[in-house]
């Protein structure tokens, strides 16, 4: 808990403008239509790619081939299941992760100092565990929407079963 | 066991044997069709209402926004289930996003993917509307001559074969606290205890709507469209003069640019609540009072998880069997808020995204899961002024928004809801359990619980709240000032036009509300169809 968690606890209410801001400030940036489906351009892998170590950590492989693997599989299932959603909700989404991708963004309300792609799972883990608690209900509910599409995604997947003793539906109609 | 592969597909078979099925995605421009009465919604209230019109001798045509799936569709996978049979893959929220509601979008509405439990009106109930509504024609002794016709039409019946663990350990703890449970009665035919009826039958075993009332009405020459989305209906003076329709892409998400006008003698709107006040809110329905949309119930609930020593393997065997309305009985109906005691079935996504937490400390829960017990508890809104439901409003985009805001009041029904279900949990020999909520933990004696529980603070976000019940927001009352429809499903200050499905409660039902719906909209289509032939309706039988 160094300065960052105390950076963190600061932004407050100008929190909430940067929130609101950065989500109007992306779709600026991205004149999309208006019913269009998500992207995952880069930036949002990038966000998916760090977020999901943190979020099924004891449950992703320890092999680090086995691990990366799981954790690209799981990005895909996550954006799978993103497109999945009515557009309006598509489109918070696609918000959500074009927010976190903005730099002022990813260190004044998620905490996280230096680039996604580089952030550990530390890091990551205590950017969750802020929203999950959070006094402004938006990160609490970018929280909840982050935990159920990942975690979602990890234990819709057939081959996260065996590891928590589920056998699956009979196979023969299956 | 028998071969799956003969399982019959009455679906490909209805469809081989001619159905007037029209899927949107098909269309390559738009049309206008015809017809004696429109039927918006496919779940209970329009199945039940499609079959008594159909047999009737009326022309209908069923409006459907989801599509046409069958047994060789349901595959009992979560991540293919959610996204083809449920409004917005399993995760519609209240606005405040604090509720997740489980709602069907498919042929057969929410009947494809309930779990069976079938439950008449309670008196209590029916005793509450009249009183509050001035619904008199709504007695018991009224309805169960309808309730009969549904429980014989869809096999309604005592289910015989033992409970599930799951189930079973709600009747083992409640039966050591003296807690009175009972068993609970199941719409199926020779059901092979799979477990998997909320992703759609793979048997056909659930008598849902979707292979009953739906496939009967299609060959009674009824129409089918799918991935239909009804967006407006035209009003003409004291009259609705035709629905249009928005036909969607093959996702299913967005309109392909076609539409499909629909001219009706008489349109019913039975797409559910949130729904079907949703159509009529965009379609400008008279609602001189603003009460169209509000009271929208959702029967909140709220889950504790428990760990057993033994394994409980709740994704096995007929998800819903057995119950407990103590806390529904043991006080006043319009007191402190009451709640329904049931088991859910347990599969891997549903439980994983429900409970709180995230790394170690939720994988360590999940490593568990065949030894995990669920129980929920189902809170009886409605019946108090701190509780008067949510409101529906529209997005910008149509779509509708569900503001429901949690009081005081329910926040305190949600702890007493967490303690007796806990104790019911530790009673049955639980060796740790955990409420579903951000701040609790796996407490391993119910004087901890009790301790913990009682000192959790209540609040949106946190505390995990959702639903698989929405009703209301068409209130049914002849009194204007307090609904917009008549006792008798027509809706007020139009000469054409029905509301018949769950929006018509004015409370929420205390019970799973399928058979409510059933028997209540059987009735009012047997109405409407006399009075639109001017002979006495079709019967629905076994």
């Amino acid at each position: 808990m160094g300065t960052n968690r105390r950076t963190f606890l600061k932004v407050g209410a100008l929190g909430a403008l940067t929130l609101a801001a950065g989500g109007g400030l992306y779709r600026y940036l991205q004149p999309a239509a208006k019913q269009q489906r998500f992207i995952l351009d880069g930036e949002a892998k990038a966000v998916i790619d760090a977020i999901v170590p943190a979020m099924l950590a004891g449950a992703l492989p320890v092999d680090p081939a086995q691990r990366a693997a799981a954790i690209a599989a799981t990005t895909g299932r996550v954006h799978q299941a993103i497109l999945g959603l009515p557009l309006g909700a598509q489109k918070e989404v696609q918000d959500l992760f074009g927010l976190l991708a903005l730099a002022p963004a990813r260190r004044f309300l998620a905490g996280v100092p230096g680039s996604w792609s580089s952030a550990s799972e530390g890091d990551i883990g205590r950017f969750l565990q802020d929203w999950r608690f959070h006094r402004l209900g938006m990160l609490q509910i970018a929280y909840h929407a982050l935990h159920d599409l990942v975690i979602g995604a990890w234990y819709a997947d057939p081959a996260s079963w065996a590891a928590i003793g589920y056998p699956g539906p009979m196979k023969e109609l299956s | 066991m028998s071969n799956p592969n003969t399982i019959p597909d009455p679906i490909a078979a209805g469809l081989a044997r001619g159905w007037n099925v029209i899927d949107g995605a098909s269309l390559t421009a738009s049309r206008g069709i015809e017809a004696d009465v429109v039927i918006i919604g496919s779940g209970a209230g329009g199945g039940v209402t499609a079959e008594i019109l159909a047999k009737s001798g009326l022309n209908v045509v069923i409006v459907e926004e989801g599509a046409l799936k069958s047994s060789k569709d349901f595959k009992m996978r979560e991540a293919d289930a959610y996204p083809a049979l449920y409004q917005e893959s399993a995760a519609r929220k209240t606005r405040d996003k604090a509720i997740n509601i489980l709602q069907g979008r498919t042929v057969g509405g929410s009947t494809t993917v309930n779990w069976t439990s079938s439950f008449r009106t309670p008196t209590p109930t029916l005793d509450y509307w009249n009183k509050h509504f001035g619904l008199a024609s709504y007695t018991p002794d009224a309805l169960a001559p309808w309730f009969l016709m549904m429980e014989e039409r869809l096999n309604v019946s005592t289910w015989l074969t033992p409970p599930n663990e799951n189930n079973d350990l709600l009747k083992r703890g409640a039966a050591r606290l003296g807690i009175p449970a009972a068993a609970i009665m199941r719409n199926v035919k020779g059901c092979w205890n799979l477990g998997y009826c909320g992703m759609g039958c793979p048997t056909n075993a659930k008598q849902s709507m979707l292979v009953t009332t739906i496939p009967s009405a299609l060959d009674h020459q009824a129409t089918l469209l799918t991935g239909a989305r009804a967006q407006q209906l035209v009003f003409k003076g004291d009259k609705v003069d035709s629905l249009v329709i928005h036909a969607l892409d093959a996702s299913g998400l967005a309109p392909n640019g076609h539409t499909i006008t629909v001219r009706a003698k008489h349109f019913v709107v039975a797409g559910g609540a949130i729904n079907s006040p949703a159509l009529l809110l965009r379609s400008g329905a008279p609602d001189p009072h603003g009460l169209l949309g509000k009271r929208t119930f959702l029967h909140p609930t709220v889950i504790s998880a428990g760990i057993f020593a033994q394994r409980v393997d709740g994704f096995a065997g007929a998800p819903q069997t057995i119950y407990s309305d103590h806390f529904l009985e043991t006080q006043a109906i319009d007191g402190p808020m009451g709640y329904k005691l049931e088991a859910p079935p347990l599969h891997p996504l549903l439980l994983s995204t429900t409970m709180a937490g995230f790394g170690a400390a939720h994988a360590s829960t999940m490593a568990q899961f065949p030894h995990v017990h669920g129980l929920l508890a189902l809170l009886r809104d409605g019946f108090h002024d701190e509780s008067r439901g949510g409101s529906v409003a529209l997005a910008s985009d149509g779509s509708p928004v569900l503001d429901y805001p949690i009081s005081g009041f329910i926040w305190e029904g949600v702890k007493r809801a967490l303690l007796s279900m806990a104790e019911i949990q530790f009673a049955a020999g639980a060796t740790s359990v955990l409420p579903v909520h951000e701040h609790a933990d796996h407490y391993t004696s119910w004087a901890a619980a009790k301790a913990a529980i009682g000192a959790l603070p209540f609040k949106e976000h946190i505390t995990r709240v959702v639903s698989a019940h929405v009703m209301g927001g068409c209130t049914m009352s002849d009194d204007t000032k307090l609904g917009v429809v008549g006792a008798n499903g027509r809706y007020h200050g139009v000469a054409n036009l029905s509301v018949h499905d769950g929006s018509l409660f004015p409370t929420s039902i205390g019970a799973n509300p399928q058979l409510s719906i059933y028997g209540i909209t059987a009735r009012l289509a047997s109405t409407l169809a006399r009075d639109l032939t001017g002979k006495p309706a079709a019967r629905l039988v076994a």
